[in-house]
């Protein structure tokens, strides 16, 4: 008992001896538990409410596994996530065979593979992949014609795989090629001095070491697939899980439990998959470098095998270029309906996006940028509370901020909607919380701030606490330390959290889709879906995507700059 | 490999010869017309500084690496063309190798199941294998849950029951601590007399290499410097690398003169002056052990039919067992071992002394 007061009052203690730093953690988790516990806890809450009574309830889990569409939605989805995952992975496992195992000149071009993707989202693409492999798209046209077949890329489901896999494979390209390159040379060359080689050593030795790697991956793709609202819809898939939360909510209203059951869902299925994920992988991080050897011996190839390689990366690249390609056209395009490529070619979709809607693109610029400042000075705080002080609960501050990442934004949109419609922000003349712009800006700050966190620890984690404490020995106190030393050091990671924060937000779409009320209010993603719907809207729908590329592309390539230019500067180099 | 050839290797050990192998990396040249022969059941030993060759020389045995000329002849067949998998030559790896997502009993079955051995055999010679190294009790361990001196054995393990021609371990001693490190060696030579496997072991440790080893090769860049036993090497180096690199070392240049009959050697600056036997006439260099001289105070008698240099300790080292003296005579430093009594005090640095060099005991060198 004596210890345990002991404890507690040296918890006080480091409380009362830092009440600075204590009022910031406050004032930090405050915010983070109005504007994200509050909210999904409300979604959890509203789901298990009967709707009439207000009263503890499962019937509205009755009800969802008793409706046909929800029993289809539901299986849909997992379908396409799964599915997903197993097409994605077709992709992704002979570029990372290629590179891992080979001397091959194609290196460069797959790891550009696995970049080039991420920097458009995939809902942005799929009217494109649409006009490109649809029914009567290009690739279908041309088929026609020279075989008389017509090959169903684009029909229902299939779509959303195809677009999805595309768009997501990267995830796993990139966790096997690191994995791979992790393994020791000699676990390979042991298994080939006990008579082991080819296939069999593949399958017995590279494959299970490679394996934790490949479902990191594997889950998240899973995750972003299933979580994934933007794509289904312009697809016209409605029968998943997100769109018809979405529509629910849309169509019904905020009163509405399946939306919130929907939700419920989701959030389960994500968490389940990410438990499971990290279940599969418990005790085997198989971390195999040792001195002497790092990754698999490469060969050179044989002609047949670098020309067979060639054949599978330009395919792939080929693929991967395709809504690229296709966005590019249909925003060049004047009309292209029924032929391979458009009629002709014209500047108008871009003036229509200059002249007609601006306010996507400052409302975005406004949007992201501001979320993206959140993010950073929230990431900064929580890092710096993390690793340099000794607060008590400040791991979980940490776990909070990170708790974000399982939660789809489609989930906080709906729960910002319910937990903020009857708030009204005073001075607007009864402007609800729920429906104002600055709700958008702060759900795309929590829904973000993970991203930006993770980078603002990172940089904090390079910068010696030697160095802080000479400035304390020197006479300057805790601000003046974080102000002089402590922020100027972490300047590169705080700027690469920014850029990607903004990136990420600039493109978000299943929150936006639900928060915002008017068009005016409306930022790019919600431009670009707004467009796609109409036959007419496509064109500068996908001029509005090219922007979108534009800016997520440039940033990706900032942050990459920033951080990279920093570290030489520095002189610090990334702890491995 | 059929079955009747491995028992074959089990029953006659096999020897190895190495036929003048050329190797590069690129334009490093990396073994330099290397030429052994490693007898049946022989413990043998690459001995070299790190970069001289000595493990890409083992890999090259294995498999693992290609020459650009020569012949790797295990058993009498040329194996130059044989994929790593055909050989039937076992290697441990410095870094053992385990794989860590088998358990020990699966990583020792791993090549025998390549073997396609009956399930029934396995068993029994996985048992063995571990019995032997003691390890039998281990089994269903993950290699993380084993110290680093039982990922040594199941490495040894794994490798032994397939019964390979040729035993090859790649500085297997290296990632244990100083006190295991002298157990395992004994055990590594135990082992290896009971199964008379022929075994190439690469060190750069000569105190390993003199402790296991029948035969040592000591390599230096890319070239084999000598070959012979272990007090060969260390009592008749061939060169300045051999003398200095087994063991400690008083080298002195200078050169041969005949004086009243009598062949005597002298340092550049004229302080050492030896006589050396009809052997060293050509001899650029002498070297002698710090254990072969005596030391004694500059107004001790002088021992009879000794060389004597006289000097000034410059410093002293006390090792424990002994001091070792460093002697300015003239313009050279020499070493010398004395055994350290109880309560005996070391001579003070700048103390005059004299050193007495047991002229049988100078080797001359030309290189």
């Amino acid at each position: 008992m004596r210890r345990q007061s002991g404890e507690v009052f040296g918890v006080i203690s480091e409380f009362r001896k830092h009440p600075g730093q204590a009022a910031l953690m406050a004032l930090i988790s405050l915010f983070l538990f109005i504007f994200l516990v509050v909210p999904v806890v409300q979604v959890v809450f509203v789901a298990f409410l009967d709707a009439g009574t207000g009263e503890f309830t499962l019937l509205n889990f009755k009800d969802f596994f008793n409706t046909a569409l929800f029993r289809e939605s539901f299986w849909n989805s997992i379908y396409v996530g799964v599915m997903s995952v197993v097409l994605a992975s077709a992709f992704a496992m002979p570029l990372a065979y290629f590179t891992s195992r080979f001397e091959f000149r194609g290196a460069v071009i797959i790891q550009g593979l696995g970049i080039i993707p991420l920097i458009m989202p995939p809902f942005v693409g799929a009217v494109a992949m649409m006009m490109l492999f649809g029914r009567n798209g290009s690739v279908n046209l041309l088929l026609e014609e020279y075989f008389g077949i017509n090959i169903p890329f684009m029909e229902g489901l299939n779509g959303v795989i195809f677009v999805e896999s595309l768009h997501y494979f990267p995830f796993i390209l990139i966790n096997l090629s690191a994995a791979l390159h992790n393994i020791d040379r000699a676990m390979e060359e042991s298994a080939q001095n006990l008579g082991c080689s080819g296939l069999r050593l593949y399958r017995r030795i590279v494959l299970p070491l490679a394996m934790p790697g490949y479902m990191a991956g594997a889950s998240l793709v899973f995750l972003k697939v299933f979580d994934d609202l933007g794509t289904p819809l312009l697809l016209n898939v409605n029968s998943m899980l997100a769109p018809q939360a979405y529509l629910r909510i849309a169509s019904i209203g905020i009163k509405d439990p399946m939306g919130y059951v929907i939700s419920v869902i989701l959030v389960v299925i994500a968490l389940a998959s990410m438990w499971l994920a990290t279940l599969a992988l418990r005790g085997k991080d198989y971390a195999t470098v040792q001195k002497g050897g790092g990754g698999l011996a490469k060969r050179r190839m044989r002609p047949i095998e670098m020309a067979f390689a060639w054949v599978i990366v330009v395919f792939i690249m080929a693929l991967v270029l395709a809504p690229h390609f296709g966005l590019t056209l249909l925003s060049f395009g004047t009309i292209w309906s029924y032929s391979v490529v458009p009629d002709a070619f014209t500047l108008n979709h871009f003036r229509a996006i200059f002249a007609e809607t601006p306010e996507y693109m400052t409302n975005t610029v406004l949007y992201s940028g501001l979320a993206a400042l959140i993010d950073v000075v929230l990431g900064t705080a929580i890092a710096y509370i993390v690793l340099r002080t000794k607060l008590a609960g400040r791991q979980w501050l940490d776990y909070l901020a990170m708790s974000a990442v399982a939660i789809p934004g489609l989930v906080i949109g709906i729960g910002y909607l319910r937990a903020f419609y009857d708030i009204e922000v005073p001075g607007l003349g009864g402007q609800a919380f729920g429906t104002w712009w600055v709700a958008i800006v702060i759900a795309l700050a929590i829904r973000r701030l993970p991203y930006a966190l993770r980078a603002c620890s990172a940089a904090l984690q390079q910068v010696s606490v030697s160095l802080e404490e000479s400035a304390e020995s020197l006479g300057a106190n805790k601000m003046k330390t974080v102000y002089r030393i402590v922020v100027p050091l972490m300047a590169g990671g705080i700027l690469a959290g920014f850029v990607t924060s903004f990136a990420t937000a600039a493109v978000e779409l299943g929150m936006t889709l639900m928060l915002v009320s008017k068009h005016s209010d409306g930022p790019l993603a919600y431009g670009i879906y707004v467009y796609m719907q109409s036959a007419a809207g496509r064109g500068p729908g996908a001029a509005l995507g090219i922007f979108a590329v534009l800016v997520v592309g440039l940033c990706t390539f900032l942050s990459h700059l920033f951080v990279d230019r920093r570290q030489r500067k520095l002189g610090m180099t990334q702890a491995k | 490999m059929t079955t009747s050839q491995q028992q074959a290797g089990r029953a006659t050990a096999v020897g190895v010869t190495i036929e003048n192998v050329n190797l590069s990396f690129g334009k490093t040249h990396v073994l330099k017309g290397i030429d052994l022969k490693i007898e049946p059941g022989e413990f043998f030993a690459f001995l070299g500084p790190s970069g001289c060759g000595k493990t890409t020389l083992l890999r090259l045995i294995a498999g693992f690496e290609t020459a650009q000329s020569g012949r790797v002849v295990i058993g009498g067949s040329d194996v130059a063309h044989l994929p790593p998998w055909r050989r039937n030559v076992g290697m441990v790896f410095q870094s053992y190798a385990l794989w860590p997502h088998m358990t020990v009993r699966k990583n020792v079955a791993f090549g025998l199941e390549e073997r396609r051995v009956p399930r029934a055999e396995i068993n029994r010679r996985v048992d063995a294998a571990l019995e032997t190294v003691g390890l039998k009790e281990y089994a269903d361990r993950r290699p993380s849950q084993l110290s680093g001196g039982q990922q040594q054995r199941v490495a040894l393990a794994r490798t032994i029951v397939i019964e390979p021609q040729v035993l090859l371990l790649d500085e297997p001693l290296s990632n244990l601590d100083a006190k295991l490190r002298v157990q395992m060696r004994r055990e590594l030579r135990q082992l290896q007399r009971k199964l008379s496997l022929t075994t190439i072991f690469v060190t750069h440790d000569q105190e390993e290499a003199n402790t296991t080893s029948d035969r040592i090769a000591v390599i230096d860049n890319g070239i084999v410097q000598q070959v012979g036993s272990p007090t060969e090497l260390y009592d008749n180096p061939a060169n300045l690398f051999v003398a200095n690199f087994l063991g400690v070392a008083n080298v002195v240049p200078g050169a041969v003169a005949s004086e009243a009959g009598r062949l005597v050697f002298k340092s550049d600056d004229g302080a050492v002056r030896v006589p050396i036997g009809e052997t060293g006439r050509a001899a650029s260099h002498i070297v002698f052990r710090p254990q072969n001289l005596l030391i004694r105070p500059a107004d001790a008698p002088v021992p009879e039919r000794m060389t004597r240099l006289a000097g000034t300790v410059d410093h002293a080292e006390f090792l424990g067992g002994v001091v070792r003296y460093r002697v300015a005579v003239g313009g050279h430093f020499v070493l010398v071992d004395a055994a350290h009594q109880r309560g005996e005090g070391a001579m003070g640095e700048g103390a005059p002394v004299n050193l007495f060099l047991n002229d049988d005991l100078i080797i001359g060198l030309t290189q």
